[in-house]
C-alpha cells in the first residue's frame, strides 16, 4: 500500500512535470480500440483565477492537438491479454497522434475499464490538535482512516476524500481554519487488480513513455458526461464500453461508487456472430448500420445480405430480416442493463435524491437503447455524449470517446486524492526537520 | 468485357482498414525526428556541415584554389574586355600642340584598352604635375574616347635665374623653361632671388611704369623683400618694400616734371619715399661742382 502510494505520488510529480513541459498524452486504452490524445497546456487562466469556474468550465487552459484512434488488439474486458499486441496497439495510437501534434509527448495519462475495480467508502475521525483545523489535522485524520482488507493483489486506484465533518457539522469540502474539536473524514477508495495496473505500466513503459497518472474509465467517463448539476445532485453514469461496462455513482461532484460489468458491445457482436454464423467483422458492421433493440413491423420486412465467402452460392446469398437481429441483440443488451442494475441496486442507487441515469460509451448508440433502458434503470435515464473540448476533432466527438474526454478533464483539472495531501508530521522520520518544528510547537 | 461477378451493393463489407503497428525503431526513430534539437540538427545542421566540409576540402587543393583563381580572372577578363568598356582613342581638349604630345606621351597607353584598366586618378595626378598645366580633368565619354580637359598656365613674366629663364604664370607657378630671352620680347623680366613669389606685386610695377617702358629692362629682387627697377643706361631705381607702386608713381612725375630719367644719374632711391636720394654720375658731379665754384667765386 505504501508502495502504490509512492507510486501515485511520483505519479503527481510526473504529471506536474509534464504540465510545466506543457504537452501530455492522454490514452484511452478500451476493449474495441485504443485512442490517444495530445493536450497542450497554455498555462493557467489569468481571468479566471478568482472565480471558482473558469471559462468553459475550467477547460480553457488545454487544447487538443493530437488525436489518433486504432482498432485495439490483445485486449479483453478493458485488460490487457496479449502485452506484444497491446503495445504494438499503443504505438500505433501514439505516434498517430503525435505525427499529427507534431510535437513529442513523453508524458502519459492511462485510463482503463476492466481490472475489477471494486469500491469501499472509509472513514476516520481524530481529535483536532489546535483550535483550529489545519493541514496537518487533515493528514492525520486520512491516516486514521481503518482501511479495509482489500484481498491479495489488489491496489488503491482512486482514494478521495468525499466528506468533511466538524464536530456536529458535515458536508463541509475544506475544513480547513475552521474551529472545532473532532474531524471526520469518509472516504472512497477505488482497488483494482494489480496485475492489469502492471502490465499497462509495462506497455507504455515499452513504448519510452513515462506514466504520469492512472484513471479508472468509468470515472473519467463520467467526468465528460454528467453534466455539472448531475455531479452535485447525485447521478450515475453508465459507460457502455467494447468489452466491459463501468458504472459510477456520483454525487456533490464526487465519485462515490465505481464499478465495472464485463460485459459489453463486444459481447452483443459475437452473439450476432454466433447466431448468423457470420464473421466477427461482418457482425461488427451489421450491427452498427442495422442494429436496433426495438423491431417494428417495417423491421420483418427490411432484408439485410449478410453474404459470405465461401463460394457456396446459397451461402453467400444469406439474408436475415433486422427484426431476427434485433432478436439477436436485444437479450444481450438488457442483460448488460440488468447486470448495471443489480450494480446500482448494490450500490444503494434508490437512496440518492436524484437518480439521474445516463448512459454513455460506444454502445450507447445502438437505436432504441433510450426506450429499452428506462424500463430495466428506471425513468431517468438520457444518453450523453461527452463535453467538448477544445481542438477535439469531429471524429472524437461520438460517445465512445466519453472517457478519453473524461482523462482530458481530469489532467487538466484532478481532483485531490489522497496522496495529494501533507504527510502526518508522525510518520515521518524521527529526525525529520518537520518532527522537531512539531515538537518545539508543542513545548515552547 | 464485362464484369462476370453481379454487383451486391451492401454485401460485401468494405476490407478492414489497415493501421498496422510501427516496429520499435520506427516508433522510436518517429519519436526521434519529433524532438526539436534532433530535427534542427538534420535540417539545419547536417545540411550546413555537408556543404563546408565539401567546399573545405575542395578549397584544400592547391591544383583547385588555382583553377578558382584562374576561372575568376578569366571571367574578370572576359568582362574587361568587353567592346562597352574599351577606350579606343584620347582625345585631348585645350592644350596647345606642344603639350598636347607632351601627354600623349606621357599617358604612354596602347589603345584601345579596357575602361576597367585606366587608371583615372593615377593620370590625372601625372599629367596635373606637368607645370604648364594648371587643371586637367578626365573622364571617359561614351562611345569609348578618354577625354583629357586641359587648362594651360597662361605665362606672364620671365624670371632669370642662375640656371635659365623660366616663364612664370600670374601665381608666380613655374609654366616652361627658355632658352633664350629674344624669343618672348613680349614678356617683361624679372630677377632675383625670391622674385616669383612676388609676381603679383612685380606685374602691378609693370603696369605702374607704362611710361617709361620703352627704357625699362626688367625688375630685380632685392634681398626676396623690395624691388629694383632697372633701366637702360644702367639707370636703377630703388624701390621701398611697402607701396613700391605709390613710390614708382613719385619718381615718374618728377620725370614728367623735372625729366629726371633723362638726368645723369644712376641711382634713384625711393626705399625711404619721404627723403629721395639721387646717385649722379661722376662726370655730372664734377661738372656740379665746378658750376657751384662758379657761382660761389671759389677757386678750384
Amino acid at each position: 500500500m505504501t508502495e502504490l502510494y509512492e507510486q501515485q505520488r511520483a505519479m503527481r510529480a510526473m504529471r506536474k512535470a509534464a504540465m510545466q513541459r506543457g504537452v501530455i498524452a492522454v490514452l484511452d486504452i478500451g476493449t474495441s480500440k485504443i485512442g490517444c490524445l495530445v493536450l497542450r497546456f497554455d498555462g493557467p487562466e489569468r481571468t479566471a483565477a478568482n472565480d471558482g469556474v473558469g471559462s468553459l468550465a475550467g477547460q480553457s487552459g488545454f487544447r487538443v492537438i493530437g488525436a489518433a484512434t486504432t482498432r485495439s488488439r490483445g485486449v479483453r474486458f478493458g485488460e490487457i491479454d496479449a502485452m506484444q499486441e497491446t503495445e504494438r496497439a499503443i504505438r500505433t495510437a501514439i505516434q498517430a497522434a503525435q505525427k499529427m501534434a507534431n510535437i513529442r509527448v513523453d508524458h502519459v495519462i492511462a485510463t482503463f475499464s476492466g481490472a475489477n475495480p471494486r469500491s469501499y467508502g472509509v472513514a476516520g475521525d481524530v481529535e483536532v490538535a489546535g483550535t483550529s483545523v489545519i493541514e496537518d489535522d487533515i493528514a492525520r485524520v486520512m491516516a486514521s482512516c481503518d482501511v479495509p482488507d482489500f484481498g491479495e493483489g489488489r491496489e488503491v486506484l482512486h482514494a478521495q476524500p468525499v466528506n468533511f465533518a466538524l464536530d456536529h457539522r458535515s458536508g463541509l469540502s475544506d475544513p480547513r481554519g475552521q474551529v472545532g474539536k473532532r474531524l471526520a473524514v469518509d472516504m472512497h477508495l477505488l482497488t483494482i487488480d494489480a496485475a492489469t495496473v502492471r502490465n499497462v505500466a509495462y506497455c507504455i513503459k515499452r513504448c519510452d513513455l513515462e506514466l504520469a497518472g492512472l484513471a479508472s474509465s468509468s470515472y473519467t467517463a463520467a467526468l465528460a458526461s454528467l453534466v455539472e448539476d448531475e455531479q452535485e445532485l447525485g447521478a450515475a453514469c453508465i459507460d457502455m464500453g467494447g468489452g466491459a461496462t463501468g458504472v459510477s455513482i456520483f454525487m456533490k461532484k464526487h465519485m462515490i461508487y465505481g464499478d465495472s460489468v464485463r460485459l459489453g458491445g463486444d459481447h452483443v457482436t459475437s452473439d450476432i456472430s454466433k447466431g448468423l454464423q457470420i464473421p466477427m467483422a461482418t457482425a461488427e458492421r451489421i450491427k452498427t448500420f442495422y442494429g436496433g433493440v426495438f423491431a417494428t413491423g417495417m423491421d420483418d420486412r427490411e432484408m439485410i445480405e449478410i453474404g459470405g465467402d465461401t463460394g457456396d452460392w446459397e451461402h453467400d446469398r444469406r439474408t436475415v430480416s433486422r427484426s431476427e437481429l434485433i432478436g439477436i441483440m436485444k437479450p444481450r443488451v438488457e442483460e448488460i442493463l440488468e447486470e448495471v442494475r443489480a450494480r446500482l441496486d448494490a450500490a444503494g442507487f434508490d437512496h440518492l435524491p436524484s437518480q439521474q441515469i445516463v448512459l454513455t460509451g460506444g454502445a450507447s448508440q445502438i437505436p432504441g437503447l433510450d426506450t429499452l433502458a428506462p424500463r430495466i434503470l428506471g425513468q431517468q435515464v438520457r444518453i450523453g455524449r461527452p463535453l467538448r473540448v477544445q481542438g477535439l476533432p469531429q471524429a472524437a466527438t461520438g460517445a465512445a470517446f466519453a472517457s478519453a474526454v473524461g482523462l482530458c478533464l481530469f489532467a487538466a483539472s484532478p481532483q485531490d486524492e489522497w496522496w495529494d495531501f501533507d504527510i502526518p508530521a508522525e510518520s515521518y522520520p524521527s529526525r525529520s526537520l518537520r518532527w522537531a518544528v512539531k515538537w518545539f510547537k508543542d513545548n515552547w | 468485357m464485362q464484369s462476370v461477378s453481379a454487383e451486391r451493393p451492401g454485401v460485401t463489407p468494405r476490407p478492414v482498414r489497415r493501421d498496422p503497428a510501427p516496429s520499435r525503431w520506427a516508433y522510436r526513430v518517429h519519436r526521434m525526428w519529433l524532438t526539436p534539437f534532433y530535427r534542427a540538427m538534420l535540417r539545419i545542421g547536417l545540411p550546413v556541415f555537408l556543404v563546408v566540409a565539401l567546399a573545405g576540402w575542395y578549397v584544400s587543393n592547391p591544383t583547385n584554389r588555382f583553377a578558382i583563381a584562374e576561372k575568376v580572372s578569366e571571367i574578370r577578363r572576359s568582362v574587361e574586355t568587353r567592346p562597352e568598356f574599351t577606350v579606343k582613342l584620347m582625345a585631348v581638349e585645350g592644350a596647345s600642340p606642344v603639350v598636347e604630345k607632351a601627354i600623349r606621351e606621357i599617358v604612354g597607353s596602347e589603345f584601345p584598352i579596357s575602361s576597367f584598366d585606366l587608371d583615372l586618378d593615377g593620370l590625372q595626378r601625372t599629367i596635373a604635375a606637368f607645370d604648364v598645366i594648371e587643371d586637367v580633368a578626365l573622364r571617359v565619354r561614351p562611345g569609348g574616347v578618354l577625354e583629357v580637359a586641359v587648362a594651360e598656365r597662361e605665362p606672364v613674366m620671365l624670371w632669370r635665374h642662375a640656371s635659365g629663364i623660366e616663364l612664370l604664370d600670374a601665381t608666380g607657378h613655374r609654366v616652361a623653361s627658355l632658352m633664350d630671352r629674344a624669343s618672348r620680347p613680349d614678356l617683361p623680366l624679372i630677377v632675383g632671388q625670391g622674385a616669383r613669389d612676388a609676381v603679383a606685386e612685380a606685374e602691378a610695377l609693370f603696369d605702374a611704369a607704362g611710361p617709361v617702358a620703352h627704357r625699362l629692362r626688367g625688375l630685380v629682387r632685392v634681398g626676396s623683400r623690395r624691388w629694383d627697377i632697372v633701366l637702360d643706361r644702367d639707370q636703377r631705381i630703388l624701390l621701398p618694400e611697402i607701396a613700391p607702386v605709390a613710390a614708382l608713381e613719385q619718381v615718374l612725375a618728377l620725370d614728367e616734371a623735372q625729366d629726371l630719367l633723362a638726368r645723369d644719374l644712376t641711382h634713384i632711391d625711393m626705399r625711404n619715399p619721404a627723403r629721395p636720394t639721387l646717385r649722379m654720375t661722376d662726370p655730372a658731379v664734377d661738372e656740379l661742382r665746378r658750376i657751384r665754384s662758379l657761382d660761389n667765386g671759389v677757386p678750384r
